[in-house]
């Protein structure tokens, strides 16, 4: 019988042994990256087997360590924690195997950094997953922004370590600015700061401090990206494709909404933040967010960017659902982190494919590419269509629920949002896929041979673009799943 | 001998500066050094452990041991006067002052000419000395003295980093002239106390003083006092003599006066308002709250401001100290358990880490001969062990969770926010952003910017110096991960100031 108590602090060892092991096997790349995928599956194991093994509903906490009196490292298991942790690791295995066509197709230099610091960041998402109380959330928090860094300015040129700069600047400014103070203040009301199912502020804190610490909690939290902390989400689009992909597409930005709906559903509780009535504030806060981001999207001709934009709306999809407040605001939250993820990460691992095999990064180069990449465009437009929300994609029932929520709570105004986007959504993710498979190409047309990326590229690519069309038939199960937070 | 425990140690290394220029050249003053430092280490343990016996067993939070110099019955004679508060600041300047003179050895044949290095060590152990004396004392008059006394050997000491940079002179000049300035607004305030009241000792100034909260020349008096303190301690806008001080002395001696002496400063001040003025005419009579409140924002901004703007690590550091103890006096201003406590963990916890960076700091000096940023450029390959103590410590003073700077600010944003004081809650994170800028831009040097062309080659720094550096960012991160014996000093330090209730 294998104890819960000890597979969830694995499930930090193990990355973090093999970012141990990878910098050590520095000099012997094959090894290395067998490494790197040993640890990724491993993960995987792990993870997937606490989904087997564990109790949906069990919330156990295991102290790591105590600080001070009451303030503990400590981890437990929640749905949506495990959720989040299945899809990074999950999708940390493909994104290794990706690496490894990605980095030695570009010629990338420090591929050992690269690679340790990504098991670094996993180890981080793992934590930030499993954390028993906002502390333990904030310490990996702060840990995930220390070791993406080195990814984000891999290139090492100017720009690079402007965009570094930029990250920094906005990942701690907002976490130390609100996201500590919030904590701290959340602490003297509450005593605690574990995270309990129904919230631990109910009966403590005023509406008015409810109201602050809500929009410090949601505006503290810069990963989760919500306007106007946005900018260091495209600027980090300096990195390499795989760091866009998981990181930015899934680890990192995940990590920040995730933490932004554990901290709304286990710290305050859905049912105290709609007594007070801020959680409509924070919905509208996000909507504006959806439809600005989505508007600035249009404008980015570099693919990475548009999907950088497209990201920021999409994880306002996320904050709007927590803003919501009720069971399918929040489950639909949750579903959108598995299915954005999937789609997202298809798209990124697309666009970097098209880096490496064709060497272009701008949207307006992009004619007739799908020509020559078949696949890869395929999945692209797989990809776009999950985003979009069309069946039989997984995207779709994430959007089901989310409108569902919304009109639930008496809030049209944010069902007209929700389909407006999906609206924008085709504005400007079709065209690209249009544009790819017939769009004329400004130069005089040459023989059309097919030239995809590496196979290594190839294979993740296939395997998430299935992955979205799992998700719609598979969505029964994960709702199920996941109520079980509402305890 | 236990009697004597609080007057041995200031005695042990006063007469073992004495000692240490007359036994010859060589490492031989450097065993003496060391001999004093560690014993005194030791004996400051001892008396730490009893003055905490005695309040555990006693249950009163303002327990102390009392300890009347050559018998003369109190108040007449000098007091030396021990209880939580100041055995915990003992025992920091004991624990440093121990593992920084491990460290001086290398670093001081390095820097000073081997027929000064006799009278090195001399000044060392006397400004030592002077620092647990001012400490120790329950007698404002022979607190004045032993300031002298270390601020004397101070200057001295600042003065010998002459070897390596010019510069130095002219700080330590600058640091002697203000240094004496606030020493003789120091002495004018004993005076008028004295003229008040007709006594030194300081239990017994409490006493009558209580009558007195009207009188004019007691106000006066504190002003002065106040004042000569604030120049002692570098609280910002009587910082200037600092950076240049910190910055040109010899790394050893930095670590000394960033990490411990500014903080001896701010004990006397903290002692001077809480225990002899009474914290209601201390802070609600006289307007010394918002006052300090101002000085110690404007400390933490305005330090770290210029910490950003430095191009030299030790200076950059010496800014980040102005900044550390805006820190420590804005507790003080919350005048609560928690924010008291939050200025005692962050005296602790940042002589620990400020001290291990000044000791980093000299292993580049040691290595490079200077400590200009642009020369660390590209060092974190060639230095491994070194730069990552850079870091570690730095990522302390900006206060990152699992580092002791984190528990320092958590009671005092906990304190700022329960006085519903939120904006000061506010001027410590930004100070906290600040930080990020300055520790980063030198990380981002050392990690992510190629080794100049033209430099030579690069070692890692003799482990006798690498160890003791690491000793100190060690302790403080593991003093970040469990604060739980920290904290609970700093908390009995707390309650014996405020006393029960």
């Amino acid at each position: 019988m294998i104890r819960v108590g000890t597979m969830i602090p694995l499930t930090l060892l193990i990355p973090l042994l093999g970012a141990g092991v990878i910098s050590l096997l520095g000099r012997w790349p094959d090894l290395r990256e067998t490494a790197s995928l040993v640890t990724a599956a491993s993960l995987v194991g792990v993870v997937l087997s606490l989904l087997l093994v564990a109790a949906p509903a069990g919330s156990t906490h295991f102290t790591l360590l105590e600080v001070l009196p009451g303030l503990r490292l400590a981890l437990h298991l929640e749905p949506l924690g495990l959720a989040f942790a299945s899809v990074a690791s999950t999708l940390w295995v493909l994104t290794s195997l990706y690496s490894i066509g990605y980095m030695r197709g570009h010629g990338e230099e420090h591929q050992t950094r690269f690679y340790a610091c990504f098991a670094l960041t996993i180890a981080a998402a793992m934590g930030i997953a499993f954390a028993g109380n906002v502390f333990t959330l904030f310490v990996f928090y702060e840990i995930m922004t220390l070791v993406t860094y080195p990814l984000v300015t891999h290139r090492g040129d100017r720009e690079a370590v402007g965009a570094g700069r930029l990250y920094l600047g906005y990942l701690f400014g907002t976490s130390v600015g609100f996201f500590l103070f919030a904590m701290v203040w959340t602490w003297l009301v509450a005593g605690t700061l574990d995270f309990e199912p129904g919230g631990i502020l109910a009966g403590k804190a005023s509406p008015g401090i409810v109201g602050c610490l809500l929009f410090l909690y949601a505006f503290g939290i810069g990963k989760a990206a919500l306007m106007p902390f946005h900018r260091w989400l495209p600027a980090a689009m300096v990195a390499p494709t795989p760091v866009s992909a998981l990181l930015h597409a899934v680890a990192v930005v995940k990590a920040g909404v995730f933490s932004v709906l554990k901290i709304v559903v286990y710290i305050f509780g859905i049912d105290l933040l709609r007594d007070t009535g801020w959680n409509v504030w924070l919905a509208y806060l996000a909507a504006v967010t959806i439809v600005v981001a989505s508007l600035i999207a249009f404008t980015k001709d570099n693919l990475k960017a548009r999907l950088a934009y497209s990201t920021i709306s999409q994880l306002a999809y996320i904050v709007l659902g927590a803003g919501l407040s009720n069971a399918g605001g929040v489950v639909g939250a949750a579903m959108h982190i598995v299915t954005h993820a999937f789609g997202k990460i298809t798209l990124f691992f697309c666009a970097g494919a098209i880096a490496v095999a064709a060497h272009k990064t701008n949207i307006s180069e992009m004619d007739r590419i799908g020509r020559t990449m078949p696949v890869t465009m395929g999945a692209f437009l797989i990809g776009s269509l999950s985003i979009i929300g069309l069946p039989p994609l997984g995207g779709v029932w994430s959007k089901w629920y989310l409108i569902a929520g919304a009109a639930g709570a008496g809030e049209f105004p944010l069902v007209a949002v929700l389909l407006l986007s999906s609206l924008l959504n085709i504005g400007y993710l079709l065209p690209v896929a249009v544009r790819a498979f017939f769009g004329v190409p400004s130069q005089s047309p040459r023989q059309v041979k097919i030239k995809e990326a590496p196979l290594c590229c190839l294979i993740p690519i296939c395997i998430t673009s299935a992955g979205c069309l799992a998700l719609f038939f598979f969505a029964n199960q994960l709702y199920a799943y996941l109520i079980n937070m509402l305890g | 001998m236990e009697d004597h425990l609080p007057v041995l140690l200031v005695v042990v290394p006063l007469f073992s500066a004495l000692i240490a220029p007359l036994v010859g050249r060589g490492d031989k003053p450097w065993y003496v050094a060391m001999a004093a430092t560690w014993s005194v280490f030791l004996l400051s343990a001892v008396l730490c452990a009893r003055i905490y016996g005695i309040i555990g067993a006693s249950g009163d939070p303002s327990a102390f041991i009392s300890y009347a110099m050559g018998n003369w019955a109190l108040p007449w004679g000098i007091e030396y006067r021990v209880d939580a508060f100041n055995a915990l600041l003992l025992l920091i300047i004991a624990a440093v002052s121990a593992v920084v003179t491990v460290y001086a050895r290398l670093s001081i044949a390095h820097e000073i000419p081997a027929d000064r290095v006799n009278f090195f060590y001399g000044l060392w152990l006397l400004f030592f000395a002077g620092l647990l004396g001012v400490t120790v004392s329950g007698d404002v008059f022979n607190v004045y003295v032993l300031l002298e006394v270390s601020s004397l050997a101070g200057y001295s000491l600042v003065a010998m980093g002459k070897y390596l940079d010019r510069r130095a002179l002219w700080a330590s000049i600058n640091y002697l002239f203000l240094g004496s300035i606030g020493a003789s607004f120091f002495l004018l305030g004993i005076g008028y106390l004295y003229s008040a009241t007709g006594t030194l000792n300081m239990a017994d100034l409490s006493e009558r003083l209580r009558s007195l909260h009207d009188s004019r020349t007691v106000v006066t008096a504190f002003v002065f006092l106040l004042v000569g303190l604030g120049i002692k301690m570098a609280l910002f806008p009587f910082h200037i003599w600092l950076p240049g001080a910190h910055g040109y002395a010899p790394p050893i001696v930095s670590a000394l006066l960033s990490g411990v002496a500014i903080k001896v400063g701010a004990y006397v001040m903290v002692r001077l308002l809480f225990s002899v003025l009474g914290i209601e005419f201390g802070f609600e009579t006289l307007p010394t709250r918002p006052i300090l409140l101002a000085f110690s924002s404007l400390a933490i901004l305005g330090g770290s401001y210029l910490a950003i703007r430095q191009s030299s690590l030790k200076r950059l550091l010496a800014y980040s100290s102005v900044a550390q103890i805006g820190y420590i006096t804005l507790g003080f201003t919350l005048a609560n358990e928690d924010g008291l406590t939050g200025s005692f963990i962050h005296i602790f916890n940042h002589a620990l880490m400020k001290s291990g960076l000044f000791l980093i700091a000299g292993i580049v000096v040691y290595r490079l001969g200077t400590s200009e940023l642009a020369a660390l450029r590209g060092l974190g390959r060639r230095m491994p062990f070194t730069m990552a103590g850079f870091t570690a410590g730095g990522l302390g003073l900006i206060g990152t969770p699992l580092t002791a700077g984190f528990v320092s600010k958590w009671y005092l944003v906990a304190a700022a926010i329960e006085r519903g004081q939120s904006f000061l809650a506010a001027v410590i994170l930004l100070g906290s952003l600040l930080a990020v800028v300055y520790v980063w831009r030198v990380v981002e040097l050392i990690y992510f910017e190629p080794r100049p062309e033209s430099s030579t080659q690069v070692r890692e720094g003799p482990w006798s110096l690498v160890v003791p550096a690491w000793v100190l960012i060690g302790a403080s991160l593991y003093f970040g991960v469990d604060a739980s014996l920290s904290s609970s000093m700093a908390r009995q330090a707390a309650r014996a100031l405020l006393g029960p209730g």
